[in-house]
């Protein structure tokens, strides 16, 4: 058992599985989709983008290229929050919370072929 | 080190620092997101929102350091942030030390340096040659390259040679990388398959390596001229399998160069002449004598030597460290430097002496002792390292032969001349005698310093002149290009040696023979005549007048006058 690869397999495992939870739930309520899940889903995708760092395979790019993917929308989804709360005003009205909903929706799907990858990866492995 | 990969390199050194810094702001941040805060009137408030705890953090971590803001802090916050400041300076430490090592690191300069190289080869936009090996005798070649103008790419295995090159004054930029040259991305990187790729000169001090750059010339690049330098004979025949024509192997060519002055000293004599440095005099020295030669050291140079001295039908006495078992001359075993065994090999009888070993104080020693014993004998001295020239010089041996100088003047022959090596061995069955005229012509023409050889090919990019008048249907002859431009009456001080037409050349062609697009002359001269003769070709006017006698007229003129007619 490689240790490097549990780490590996943990980071993208839980970063799908957070993205997943704040992703779920009616889209326009805001209170089913809590801020700190958004935050821990930013801060574990960040750290499996840079374990995918350095590998010259083309998995490993692509690896790279979903993840990188991810962190644009969690961002994105973050800074329309921000926004919203702190700049405008406006709170979490239903609109704002589909449209952070929405954005995380399309990180979910990045990491959801990331994990394919990954699963693909480990199939073609044998060992 | 593949070229392209510092990179990746840089990406997987960051991958520790960053991930720690990426927890550490983690923390930070969801620790001021959780901590209730104060409000101005110091009753308890809600704490930070996720938007003022990634400033905060921010600002803090970088120590830029605004204070309390929105607003001051609670006891519980500062003790928090406390603990903030420590963390993020750490970490940020950290990352920022993993970079600046890594900056200092070998592997990673040598996969900066290789993708700076490839990218600087990638982007040449004129013709160059790729030097493999930047020894003494690739040095020198590297040198000649860049006085003649024409692009170098530079490949050596020891990277202080190449920082050596680096110092030199060269006038164009030679891209150098430290690498093995018999690897294949660090030929490709090279440039072997770039489309300005004139030739490559494998001049490493490694058979086996120049031997893998010929198997790659002709896999990979069949048609590129290479010049391949070899010293042993197994490898030479490997070369030739794989279709490589020019082999440089210094000593068969200085043996064969020792026994064309015992049996033909004029052809010897010609020989010299045409390969020397131009504008130096050459010493008149005496002939190597027939009769008994001594041959001190007998390994690839002593092997050379003793086959075609044998030929030749000299008494040969080797002395060697080994003892050896040979037909047709007494070896003795010695290394040459002790009086004793020089001696015994009858030094005071000999006619001459080879010290042909491969370390430079033992020839030097082997000589002077025999010099002592024997003041007239013919005395060939092999030098293996440059920087010993003044001592060798000192000794004034009949006749130096240094590896190097002899690998670096071949391979520049045939890259600017290839027809002067053809020449001289068209000479070599014309016979001493014939060689002996020509060179008596050539002195009284050309005066007795060494002259420069070239060669002009009738094509579209040199001769764009003879080519115009060629096509236009006029007969042009050799003779205008040996015509002084300013008095047609004038000479030019230089000869034509050879013609080259549809793979038959031929010997001192005669003034009136007419010229055909794609000839290949063959010319010995002044640097003067060189420069004249280059105008002449290019220039229209210049040769209408040296072919006719009378200035060609404009255009309008020429319009006018065959209108008129």
């Amino acid at each position: 058992m490689n240790f490097e690869k549990v780490v590996f397999g943990f980071f993208i495992v839980l970063a799908a599985t957070l993205n997943f939870g704040f992703f779920i739930g009616d889209i326009d309520r805001p209170e089913l989709h809590h801020v700190y899940e958004l935050f821990a889903a930013i801060i574990v995708n960040l750290i499996a983008t840079v374990l995918k760092f350095g590998d010259r395979t083309q998995i490993g790019a692509i690896h790279l290229a979903t993840s990188l993917v991810a962190d644009l929308q969690l961002i994105a989804a973050a800074s329309v929050w921000a926004v919203a709360v702190h700049v405008s005003g406006e709170g979490m009205t239903p609109a704002i919370t589909a449209s952070v909903v929405s954005l995380s929706g399309g990180a979910l799907l990045a990491n959801i072929v990331s994990l394919a990858i990954l699963v693909a990866e480990t199939v073609m492995m044998r060992r | 080190m593949h070229p392209g990969s510092a990179f990746f390199i840089v990406l997987r050194r960051m991958r520790a620092p960053l991930i720690l810094l990426i927890a550490i702001y983690a923390v930070s941040i969801l620790g001021l997101t959780l901590i209730p805060g104060v409000d101005a009137e110091g009753r308890p408030a809600p704490p930070m929102s996720f938007l003022h705890a990634f400033y905060f953090v921010s600002y803090t971590a970088t120590t830029i350091g605004f204070g309390e803001i929105p607003q001051a802090f609670s006891e519980a916050q500062r003790m928090w942030v406390t603990a903030i400041i420590y963390a993020t300076v750490i970490v940020w430490t950290y990352a920022i030390l993993t970079i600046l090592a890594l900056f200092s690191d070998r592997a990673f300069q040598q996969a900066l340096s290789a993708s700076r190289f490839k990218r600087r080869v990638q982007h040449l936009a004129e013709p160059f040659y790729i030097v493999c090996g930047c020894g003494e005798s690739g040095g020198r070649v590297l040198a000649a390259l860049d006085r003649m103008d024409a692009r170098a790419v530079a490949i050596d295995l020891d990277e202080n040679r190449l920082a050596e090159l680096e110092l030199e004054d060269f006038r164009s930029e030679t891209p150098a990388f430290a690498g093995d040259a018999a690897q294949t991305q660090n030929l490709l990187a090279a440039g072997l398959q770039h489309r300005f790729c004139r030739g490559i000169l494998a001049l490493t001090n490694d058979d086996p390596a120049n031997l893998a750059i010929a198997a790659h010339v002709r896999l990979l690049r069949p048609q590129l001229p290479v010049i391949l330098r070899v010293e042993h004979d197994a490898i030479a025949q490997r070369m030739i399998a794989f279709g490589a024509s020019q082999t440089i192997n210094p000593f068969a060519m200085f043996a064969r160069l020792l026994a064309l002055a015992v049996h033909a000293p004029a052809l010897y004599r010609l020989h010299d002449w045409l390969t020397g440095t131009p504008g130096t005099l050459l010493v008149a020295t005496r002939d190597p004598p027939r009769g008994r030669w001594i041959v001190c050291g007998y390994g690839r140079f002593g092997h050379a030597l003793v086959t075609e001295l044998l030929r030749e039908g000299m008494e040969i006495t080797l002395i060697d460290q080994h003892p050896l078992q040979a037909p047709g001359f007494t070896a003795i075993v010695g290394s040459g430097v002790e009086p004793e065994v020089l001696a015994a090999a009858g030094v005071a009888h000999a006619d001459g002496l080879v010290a042909a070993t491969d370390d430079d104080l033992t020839n030097l020693s082997i000589a002077v002792s025999a010099r002592e014993q024997n003041p007239d004998l013919f005395i060939v001295m092999r030098q293996n390292q440059q920087s010993r020239a003044e001592l060798f010089t000192a000794l004034k041996p009949e006749m130096i032969m240094a590896p190097a100088e002899i690998i670096a003047h071949a391979a520049l022959a045939r890259l600017t001349t290839p027809l002067l090596p053809d020449f001289l061995r068209a000479a070599e069955e014309r016979g001493d005698d014939w060689a002996w005229a020509l060179q008596s012509r050539l002195r009284i023409e050309l005066g007795s310093a060494v002259p420069l050889c070239w060669q002009l090919s009738i094509d579209a990019n040199v001769a764009t002149a003879l080519i115009a008048l060629i096509t236009e249907g006029r007969e042009v002859s050799l003779a205008p290009l040996l015509r002084d431009p300013s008095d047609r009456e004038q000479r030019l001080s230089c000869v034509a040696l050879a013609l080259r037409r549809d793979e038959v050349d031929t010997l001192l062609p005669d003034a009136s023979t007419p010229l055909a697009v794609g000839d290949q002359i063959l010319f010995v001269g002044t640097a003067k005549a060189r420069a004249e003769q280059e105008l002449i070709a290019r220039n229209r006017n210049v040769l209408h007048y040296l072919m006719t006698g009378r200035e060609e007229a404009g255009w309008l003129w020429r319009l006018l006058t065959r209108q008129g007619a």
